[in-house]
């Protein structure tokens, strides 16, 4: 009785105010690792942020770059970027946005297993005034602006000084207790209000949120993870949830005809690909070997027919709307110069290979493997095919324990550089460049362009050197592109989601409208 | 009965020092932990160096002494994923299972008692060949397609039952059950009928079997003879005497039920101990794997223990103290 009161007095309450409120139930394959945006460079990690803590900048769905804590910006010499914060913007905890908070974020980031790679390039940032900050790097360096869309200014003041255990705030633990790790303060829509690990997260609005511009509506999501692909399928077909991502392909079909429910798909930037290792395999060190195996694989086909046209078919590292993509490259299946070209090389009888890939970490991977070795086999190249769980895969990937191995990539920085920093240059344990290079491609010139592009702040100019080192990766075929796997997420009717979504696959939750 | 239970007690050490053995050994081989806690971009420098202190470069047999010592004081590790000691998540899991598997033993129980002395009573009768018909079908279907046609149908088609998760919970002490609430009776409902699809078809068989065999013994034509009421022939004599083997049976068949809870609860997103094994597994969480492993150890002990004494209860002729 009591409990219906106070339903009653919150509903008569509630009416006047506010439009109804809305709820949406989000299941997604995992819940957030921990509320320390700093503990994971993931993408379930970084959708998190986006959800409590905003960046400074943030990808548009057209992949150009727009502002989000940061009103606007301007480049005053090569290693530096002035940034002017928006005033009035209010944390969590009621603390105020300032440039302290950003200098001890980048700061913290530095200290991060994870993102220590991607921010070694930056100094400690410079406080202007309250609301303006300087953040230099200590070489010209023209991916600035892409790399701050992973600084989540966070609330300097409310991870600082000691918890009740007598540890410091600030520190990032990965595998054991932080303050961090369970509360977080940040500038975002939502808060954390309820978190059970593993089964569910609460995130309520923030009634003090600084974008009032957003046509966001939903000030609730239940995030619940759910693993297994039919299971979450079903429950978005059966209606217990709102909206599900990652989407089963298997299951695409189904909820493209379904009444309730709608598929939103676009084109990805997660590039597949199969790397040939030249120190194993002799013959792999002949250009013409390496470049009947691309001819010999129809990567079209296995985009149209194994993928169902829900990948687009690549020539290269880099999709369209990268600054390196170079539009003369294309796909070249053609079974016939495959063969011409091996007779040339002298392997006219062929070898025999061994090769592993993944089972469940890209979609449809196992088969992908399968169809590209058997497709090897009409050239006259016998594929010994292994695959396993990604548990087990990626020790052996860099173990080399295979001729052929299958990586997938996708640019952290959404820039063409990171492609060939960790898969076509010459590995090197000292530099790490070359990290995920299985196939140990080594080329003096690519090397060169990579560097060169790193500090190239003259745009234009940089994206030429970028277009040709994708030329040179194709004319040599350093590798064999197959294709860019597509995003997708699917939800009720009533949700708008295609204005959400991005390239990076971290739906704008915040500006989500539930009609 | 003293020296049974000490007897017991040191078997249960041994086999649990057997698994966690074994368990250590596995880890090594499911996978490196580092590649679900670290980004795929850190260097391989740092990746060493987080090995390091984590004393993952140390050899097996230096981090099991590390790990028997700590064991021996209650410790099972720390679970990577989890932040927090291995046996707190597991006792935190282990309530949504143990209803599972209670509720699943009730259907069972209820459904294979009544339904395997009626087909052994009147085997000719249509039910019964239905039945036995029934039950060859349902042994020989999968557990994850059942709970999947069983999702598709009541969750997708006819939307009466939530498709996932344990619905509404109470909490009692430090137990979270789903019993008390209605939401969570809806929720437990298909999980434990597919659950229960394998072992039923089979007790129900066994039942009737055993019981068949029994009602044409010599001392049930005694009782026939010696004019006993028929119900008293049925379920006093005879089914008391089918029992036995349905005990024992049914106490090794509990394992495999706790097997089965992991295709269940992956399928259902069960939040329980098998669902968190298959999770382990994935995330290559060792410390957390070898305390599931051990902690299933002790129940399997635990409950063949019990079986042992109910066994005693249920026949008196079989000793189970130490005497020869």
């Amino acid at each position: 009785m009591k409990r219906k009161l106070l339903m009653l007095s919150l509903m008569l309450f509630a009416l006047p105010g506010f439009a109804q409120a809305k709820t949406m139930k989000l299941a997604m394959d995992a819940d957030p690792v921990s509320l320390d945006p700093h503990m994971q460079l993931s993408g379930g990690m970084l959708q998190y942020s986006h959800m409590v803590f905003d960046p400074l900048v943030r990808w548009t769905k057209e992949t150009t770059i727009e502002g989000r804590l940061a009103n606007k910006w301007e480049r005053l010499d090569p290693k530096t970027v002035r940034f002017y914060l928006k005033k009035g913007v209010k944390f969590h905890s009621g603390n105020e946005l300032t440039a302290d908070d950003v200098i001890w974020t980048v700061n913290r980031l530095k200290q991060s297993v994870d993102f220590k790679g991607i921010f070694e390039q930056f100094e400690t940032p410079v406080k202007v005034d309250k609301y303006t900050v300087d953040i230099v790097t200590k070489v010209p360096y023209p991916l600035l602006l892409n790399t701050a869309t992973y600084i989540f200014p966070m609330d300097s003041q409310f991870y600082s000084g000691t918890d009740e255990k007598g540890m410091d705030k600030g520190i990032i633990n990965k595998t054991g207790y932080s303050f961090a790790n369970d509360n977080a303060s940040g500038t975002g829509k939502y808060r954390v209000t309820e978190r059970q690990q593993g089964v569910k997260v609460v995130f309520e609005e923030f009634k003090n949120y600084w974008d009032k511009a957003s046509p966001g509506n939903v000030d609730q999501i239940i995030l619940t993870p759910i693993k297994n692909d039919a299971t979450r399928v079903a429950a978005l077909l059966s209606g217990d949830v709102d909206f599900i991502m990652p989407v089963p392909p298997q299951d695409m079909d189904r909820i493209e005809k379904a009444d309730n429910v709608k598929l939103v798909t676009m084109s990805g930037t997660r590039i597949i690909t199969l790397q040939l290792n030249q120190k194993r395999v002799e013959a792999f060190q002949n250009p013409k070997v390496r470049q009947a195996i691309v001819y010999a694989i129809n990567n079209a086909g296995i985009a149209e027919k194994l993928m169902k046209g829900r990948a687009t078919v690549a020539a290269q590292n880099s999709p369209e709307g990268y600054k390196g993509h170079n539009p003369e490259l294309t796909p070249r299946y053609d079974l016939q110069k495959a063969k011409q070209l091996m007779k040339e090389a002298g392997y006219e009888d062929g070898f025999e290979v061994s090769m592993i890939a993944p089972n469940n970490r890209y979609v449809n991977d196992e088969k992908i493997a399968e169809a590209a070795a058997s497709m090897l086999g009409k050239i006259g190249i016998k594929v010994n095919l292994k695959t396993m769980p990604k548990a087990q895969y990626w020790d052996q990937f860099d173990l080399q324990v295979a001729d052929i191995q299958m990586i997938g990539w996708h640019s952290d920085t959404e820039d063409t550089g990171n492609f060939f920093e960790f898969l076509l240059m010459c590995p090197n344990k000292e530099t790490g460049y070359g990290q995920y290079n299985s196939g140990n491609y080594c080329n003096q010139e690519v090397d060169r362009l990579t560097l060169a592009v790193q500090s190239e702040t003259d745009q234009a100019k940089r994206t030429e050197m970028l277009q040709q080192m994708e030329k040179i990766a194709y004319d040599e075929a350093a590798f064999v592109p197959l294709h860019w796997q597509d995003l997708s997420w699917a939800g009720k009717q009533n949700l708008r989601i295609a204005p959400i979504v991005n390239v990076m696959n971290f739906p704008y939750f915040g500006d989500l409208v539930i009609e | 009965m003293i020296a049974f239970m000490i007897r017991r007690l040191t078997q249960a050490l041994i086999v649990i020092f057997i698994i966690s053995i074994i368990g250590f050994a596995i880890k090594q081989s499911v996978g490196d932990p580092l590649r679900e806690l670290l980004g795929i971009s850190v260097s391989e420098e740092q990746r060493d160096e987080f090995r390091e202190q984590l004393g993952l470069n140390d050899p097996w047999y230096v981090q099991y002494g590390r790990f028997l010592g700590d064991a021996v004081q209650g410790d099972l590790g720390t679970s990577l994923f989890y932040k927090r000691p291995a046996t707190e998540v597991i006792l935190e899991k282990a309530p949504a299972t143990l209803e599972l598997v209670l509720v699943s033993s009730l259907i069972i129980i209820f459904l294979s008692v009544p339904l395997g002395i009626f087909s052994a009573i009147y085997p000719n009768h249509l039910f019964s060949r239905l039945l036995m018909g029934g039950s060859i079908v349902g042994v020989s279907i999968p557990v994850f397609l059942t709970a999947i046609m069983l999702i598709y149908v009541f969750s997708i088609k006819l939307g009466w039952l939530p498709s996932f998760g344990r619905g509404e919970l109470v909490m009692i002490g430090g137990w979270a059950t789903g019993l008390l609430t209605v939401d969570g009776w809806l929720h437990i409902l298909m999980p434990s009928v597919a659950l229960s699809s394998i072992m039923l078809p089979l007790f129900i068989r066994l039942i009737r079997s055993e019981m068949m065999e029994i009602l044409e013994s010599e001392y049930i034509k005694y009782a026939w003879a010696k004019g006993l009421s028929q119900k008293r022939v049925w379920f006093v004599h005879a089914f008391k005497n089918t029992l036995l083997p349905v005990i024992t049976v049914g106490g090794v068949q509990l394992g495999v039920t706790i097997a089965f809870t992991i295709l269940t609860e992956t399928v259902f997103q069960w939040q329980g101990l098998g669902f968190m094994f298959m999770e382990a597994v994935e995330r290559s969480d060792a410390p957390l794997l070898v305390a599931y492993l051990m902690f299933v150890g002790i129940v399997m002990v635990g409950v063949n223990t019990i079986v042992d004494l109910i066994y005693g209860l249920v026949n008196p002729t079989i000793r189970i103290a130490g005497v020869k």
